[in-house]
């Protein structure tokens, strides 16, 4: 693997970029590994290279059914944040900002984190009130978030209409500084490319079709479209596909997928300084560096597997977005895609052992686990090299359901990017 | 947008006069105090999420208004059918051949 450096980039640019190669080998399975992780997503490919990197265990594959980085992780709109409201997952969530602060170093390899900030508008009593207990809440737990008057709220993005007979006037916003965006492909590659490096095989276009386990009940391996692969471990982090994995193994999971859109404009010049959510009226906003608006939407009501959504909920959100920002009332959107999503009945995530011995999850990031790639990456390896959880994801269990106790984020945010 | 049956209306109409009220035919206990944690949570977390054949619980929210059951593909959103409240659970031979 060549470095990215000043002197390689004038090199390349001198020769017309022809002395790259290719960025991660694609090699055929070997019969076994110590640990297979189902699903190239940014989790998946994280938890490898961390796993590599951290803990010296190299002898690993990722499994893809599809092309590395072609779930959510190519699908979603970036935003990145911490201010949850519970000590669980502010610890969770901060701890993959701090991350994302140094990752393109890590790396080698530009993610494009951008700290624009992000702020998220608050319409009502309600909001205002839930908005000031998480500044509260963030701020007990060394996370930046701080109250905007409406004025301020627009002195830091212009386009934003504050006017008082708005349907949904802006009442004020919390700004998480530190918050923003980063590239999505990028991310996927860069992790690839320096797990690959240190041995770890990225096997695409090769499907789990099911999940192998001894009669004393631990997992042995997987059986998948290039044939069976032994295993000593296998994590699954397969987001919108999990509940079809576990069910392989014999677990049901407290999960239910969902579609999740979003849509990106016309490109236009530099317009929008950072990043704006609404739960209210259920519309966030960026500009990409290309200069498309990049819009979220909410997803459907029923559960699929379809990876499209339907068009009244992309309406929906364009009718949100012409009211906060009348002056794109005008624009042309270019492209609209979905993502499968998969949703716990708490809104967190699940980053754990399961009943079954050799066999852990990490799932349940529904419309909102981009943010958490490198965190939750980071830890899940723990997770797995260690055969307990880290500290930091030590709550994040399969058997909350049970107990009870939640990491309510659900009734906490109603939604949550 | 999906174009929904209802069995009371008996009438087709767009998903906007429905809600989806998640998966059918889960049994509410009659004295939840009584339960064990287990099936509380069976009852109350878990669920089928398949990738395939879902029963599943519409309301007509913006017409009759009452609950009723579907059976619909969760990979084409294809509806093969919906039957009313209290009707019981479609067995495998049924499901099959509605989806001839
Ligand atoms: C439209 C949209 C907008 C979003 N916006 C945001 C946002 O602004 N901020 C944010 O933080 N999050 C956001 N999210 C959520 C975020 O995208 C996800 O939580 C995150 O990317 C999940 O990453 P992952 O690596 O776990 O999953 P994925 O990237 O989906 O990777 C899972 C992989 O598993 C593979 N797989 C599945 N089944 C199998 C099998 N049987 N065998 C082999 N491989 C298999 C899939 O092909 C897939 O590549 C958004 C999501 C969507 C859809
Ligand atoms: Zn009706």
């Amino acid at each position: 693997m060549r470095n990215f450096n000043a002197f390689t980039l004038a090199r390349e640019a001198l020769r017309g970029h022809k002395g790259w190669g290719k960025q991660w080998r694609s090699p055929e399975p070997k019969k076994s590994y110590d640990v297979i992780i189902i699903g190239a997503g940014g989790h998946g490919l994280g938890t490898a290279y961390y796993l590599a990197k951290e803990h010296g265990i190299t002898n690993v594959a990722v499994l893809e059914k599809g092309w590395l980085g072609g779930g959510n992780t190519g699908r979603n709109t970036t935003i990145i944040r911490s201010n949850y409201l519970y000590d669980e997952s502010a610890g969770l969530y901060d701890h993959s900002v701090k991350l994302w602060e140094t990752l393109s170093e890590e790396l080698n390899y530009n993610v494009m984190f951008s700290q624009r900030g992000v702020m998220m508008l608050a319409h009502n009593v309600h909001d205002v009130q839930s908005a000031q207990r998480h500044i509260h809440a963030n701020r007990l737990n060394g996370v930046d978030n701080e109250w905007l008057t409406p004025q301020q709220a627009k002195d830091y993005c212009p386009p934003l209409s504050i006017s008082k007979s708005a349907r949904y006037p802006v009442m004020g916003a919390a700004l998480q500084r530190r918050g923003g965006v980063a590239r999505h492909d990028a991310v996927a590659w860069g992790f690839a490319r320096q797990a690959s490096a240190m041995g770890v095989d990225i096997i695409q276009n090769c499907e789990v079709i099911s999940i192998d386990r001894a009669p004393s009940g631990e997992v042995t391996g997987v059986q998948t479209t290039k044939g069976p692969i032994g295993a000593k471990k296998v994590g699954v982090v397969a987001a919108g596909h999990t509940s079809v994995l576990m069910e392989m193994a014999g677990v049901r999971m407290p999960l239910e997928s969902y579609p999740l859109q979003a849509l990106v404009s016309e490109p236009v010049k530099p317009v929008f300084p950072c990043v704006v959510m609404s739960n209210a009226v259920h519309a966030y906003i960026s500009q990409s560096d290309k200069g498309e608006l990049v819009i979220g939407a909410g997803t459907d009501s029923y559960l699929s597997y379809s990876q499209t959504g339907s068009m009244h909920i992309l309406q929906h959100t364009l009718d949100a977005i012409i009211e906060l920002y009348p002056m794109f009332s005008r624009m042309k959107m270019l492209r609209t895609w979905g993502g499968i999503v998969d949703v716990t009945p708490d809104r967190s995530p699940i980053l754990a052992k399961t009943p079954v011995p050799n066999l852990y999850v990490n799932c349940g990031w529904g419309t909102g686990g981009f943010k958490a790639t490198p965190g939750s990456a980071n830890v899940f390896a723990h997770t797995i090299a260690r055969d307990e959880p880290h500290k930091i994801n030590a709550g994040f269990t399969l058997e909350r359901f049970r107990t009870g106790r939640l990491i309510d984020e659900a009734a906490a945010a109603a939604v949550a990017h | 947008m999906l174009l929904i049956h209802c069995p009371y209306c008996e009438a087709e109409r767009p998903e906007l006069e429905f809600a989806n009220a998640g998966e059918a035919h889960i049994v509410r206990p009659k004295d939840m105090s009584q339960m064990s944690d287990e099936d509380f949570e069976a009852m109350f977390f878990i669920r089928d999420n398949p990738k395939g054949i879902n029963l599943e619980r519409w309301r007509h929210v913006h017409g009759c208004g009452r609950f009723f059951n579907a059976i619909r593909s969760t990979v084409t959103d294809k509806f093969l059918k919906t039957y009313k409240a209290g009707e019981p659970r479609p067995s495998g031979d049924e499901i099959a051949e509605l989806m001839k």
